[in-house]
């Protein structure tokens, strides 16, 4: 087994677990009761999403060009761009939380489970 | 060995679902709060998109940049909506 083909079925890997992840916070946005849930759900799952997507983007790319210094080069900045959104991810997420919740929007609990929570 | 272009087109075409999926929330979702979440978790999927673009059509190192500048956007888009919406007061 020669190393490209290792290098593809890493990404493939990854890739598809993002896309798993992916799938699991498109699903909580478009079911889930009210805003913190959805919010709860998406904020989490794509972030981790993202990152897994973007090692394994760059794995291959690394292994595309057989460890050359200029794909070396532009791996690692996919690698800065992981790292840049599994900090800005959360920090996006908390402020939204935190501007929702003094706005007034009410969060779904026990006693009005049964109600519309958010209405326009 | 895996036909990689060929899957990168199917992973890409999978998220494009999956952002057409979350157009719901930025469109109908009941307040505002719902629509910033969704046009962001269109950003990120778009993020993706972009690198997979840059892997089909064979020019990565241009198209990176162009997902360090999305990633920045992204951020800052829903940092600012979520300051504006919290100075206003009232959803």
């Amino acid at each position: 087994m020669d190393t490209m083909t290792i290098g593809s079925i890493l990404t493939a890997i990854f890739l598809l677990l993002g896309l798993l992840f992916f799938t699991g916070g498109t699903i909580g946005l478009l079911r889930l009761p009210d805003f913190y849930c959805r919010m709860h759900a998406t904020g989490k799952s794509d972030t981790l999403a993202v990152l897994l997507c973007l090692i394994g983007l760059a794995i291959y790319n690394a292994f595309a060009g057989n460890f050359a210094l200029p794909y070396i080069l532009v791996s690692i900045k996919i690698i800065f761009i992981a790292m840049f959104w599994f900090l800005a991810g959360p920090v996006s997420t908390h402020a939204l939380y935190r501007a929702a919740f003094r706005c007034g929007v009410k969060p779904w609990t026990l006693d009005n489970q049964f109600k519309e929570v958010d209405k326009e | 060995m895996i036909d990689m272009q060929r899957f990168f087109m199917g992973v890409s075409i999978a998220l494009l679902f999956l952002a057409f999926l979350c157009l719901y929330r930025a469109i109908w979702g009941p307040l505002i709060t719902n629509r910033i979440v969704g046009v962001g978790a269109i950003g990120t999927k778009t993020l993706i998109v972009l690198l997979l673009m840059g892997l089909i059509y064979d020019r990565l190192d241009m198209f990176v940049d162009i997902s360090i500048v999305y990633a920045l956007l992204n951020f800052i888009g829903t940092l600012a909506a979520s300051k504006y919406l919290e100075m206003m007061g009232e959803v």
